[in-house]
């Protein structure tokens, strides 16, 4: 039989072992991970603008994507009262100090004057601009997000991506799966013509404004409700910038 | 003449005959894992809406089925009887942390899809059942046979669980739409409870086909 000391022993050794080789590992494949998540976010973003790229997201490889955002997208931050925000201010909360780097699950929790804005400005091959802003709420099990896209007008919306950690497939995941879910944002507005904010409504049993509103999905109200209201709460942080770019 | 006993009990260690054909073929009918020994089910609800979610975790559970049996089966006649669970725990939880890495470089979408599923192979009773069952009475090379055997045997019923699902509740395989705008998909399908009803008639279907799974009394 085994002593308590060897088997103390045993174990040490094997929990050495095993930590070695997975720290190992772990450092070894920290680079990839890092830069596997970049650009994974960075291809989510430029889903919101997929038909004005001409480009499906799906074929795109890694380096395209990467050559997309280093050539036609400019990036800021701005706060919540639309004012540009400095690199130095962004790296000291998030490593590298750029507009991608910011992680909206972490800005989610702050008070709503220490939040700072992601804008991704696309200039597309015909000289026309796009303000894609970042959004982040709650859907049914987990944390829902989307990139919105807006022209230039700072009103109409060019088209949206969203996605989600842990909504149920087939239903609420449909807000990230279905494209004719999200072709019903292309054309819609977030101001209504006295300039007052409305927002989209996804509303349950279909849209009753054309310009306002979209269809909901069958099966998935809580998950509809969370875009609802992450949208009218998440674009209303950027009412202060979107009249800064307007003048 | 110990060093010629030494060299046939070797190669002995590594052939293939029938036995060790049993080893691999027997999880995939006669004793199969999910449809027999009703093992692992939680994992086989939570992964099987889409056909690649399975096949990737099917192709995870096959890896650390058979690694850590390895592992364990090489280490058996030095593990402490007292922390032997908590020695194969460690061996389980370090191959599927291997994997939920190498995962997150190959394949980055399919690791954010999958999620907490892939740690949550740690938990899958299957492979601590081998272990017990199998690894800590066996040598390596028959232990690592059983362990790909049985995570096979997971899998099949995985992958076509995944299949029955993504058909009927997209109507799509794989991603590509199958059944095209006439088919009104059903919401039941891709939640929890369809994986109940579909792994239940697997098991009604398995056991009327095969007649050594008739329970004689």
């Amino acid at each position: 039989m085994h002593s308590t000391r060897s088997t103390i022993f045993f174990v040490l050794a094997m929990t050495s072992v095993v930590a070695l080789v997975l720290a190992f590992l772990f450092n070894g494949l920290k680079d990839t991970h890092e830069r596997n998540e970049i650009v994974y976010n960075k291809k989510a973003i430029l889903s919101a603008i997929e038909n004005e790229l001409g480009e499906k997201i799906e074929e795109m490889s890694d380096e395209r994507a990467e050559e997309i955002f280093s050539t036609k997208i400019k990036q800021s931050v701005y706060t919540v009262e639309g004012e540009v925000v400095e690199e130095s201010f962004i790296a000291s909360r998030y490593k590298g100090g750029l507009a991608e780097n910011i992680d909206l699950r972490k800005e989610k929790k702050l008070a709503d004057d220490e939040k700072i804005l992601p804008v991704f400005e696309f200039t597309s091959d015909a000289g026309k601009k796009y303000y894609i802003a970042s959004v982040r709420g709650s859907g049914l099990w987990d944390d829902i997000w989307g990139y919105i896209a807006l022209e230039d007008d700072l009103n109409t919306i060019a088209g949206v991506a969203f996605g989600h950690k842990g909504e149920t497939p087939g239903l609420g995941a449909e807000i990230k799966d279905n494209t004719n879910f999200k072709a019903q944002f292309k054309g819609k507005k977030i101001y209504d013509k006295e300039g007052n904010f409305k927002s989209v409504y996804v509303r349950k049993g279909g849209a009753k404004d054309q310009t306002f509103e979209v269809d909901g999905i069958s099966g998935a109200t809580i998950t509809a409700d969370g875009v609802t209201e992450m949208l009218k709460r998440g674009l209303k942080y950027y009412e202060s910038y979107f009249k800064t770019i307007k003048g | 003449m110990s060093e010629i006993k030494e060299i046939t009990q070797k190669e002995a260690a590594f052939s293939f005959g029938k036995k060790e054909r049993k080893l691999l073929t027997d999880p995939l009918n006669d004793n199969n894992p999910i449809t027999v020994q009703v093992l692992g089910i939680c994992s086989a609800l939570a992964v099987t809406t889409l056909l690649d979610k399975a096949l990737v975790m099917s192709i995870a559970v096959v890896f650390v089925c058979a690694f850590s049996n390895l592992i364990i089966s090489v280490l058996r006649n030095s593990i402490p009887k007292s922390v032997r669970m908590i020695v194969q725990l460690v061996a389980i939880a370090f191959l599927v942390t291997v994997v939920e890495l190498i995962l997150k470089a190959i394949n980055y979408p399919i690791y954010v899809e999958l999620s907490v599923f892939i740690g949550l192979i740690i938990t899958n009773c299957i492979i601590m059942g081998r272990l017990e069952a199998f690894a800590m009475a066996n040598g390596p090379w028959k232990s690592f046979l059983d362990g790909v055997g049985n995570g096979i045997g997971y899998g099949i019923i995985l992958i076509i669980v995944a299949a029955i699902r993504e058909l009927f509740g997209k109507g799509t395989l794989l991603g590509y739409t199958i059944l095209g705008d006439w088919y009104t998909p059903n919401g039941l399908m891709v939640l929890f409870p369809s994986a109940m009803f579909v792994i239940g008639i697997l098991i009604w279907i398995h056991r009327s086909w095969n007649r050594n799974l008739i329970d004689v009394s």
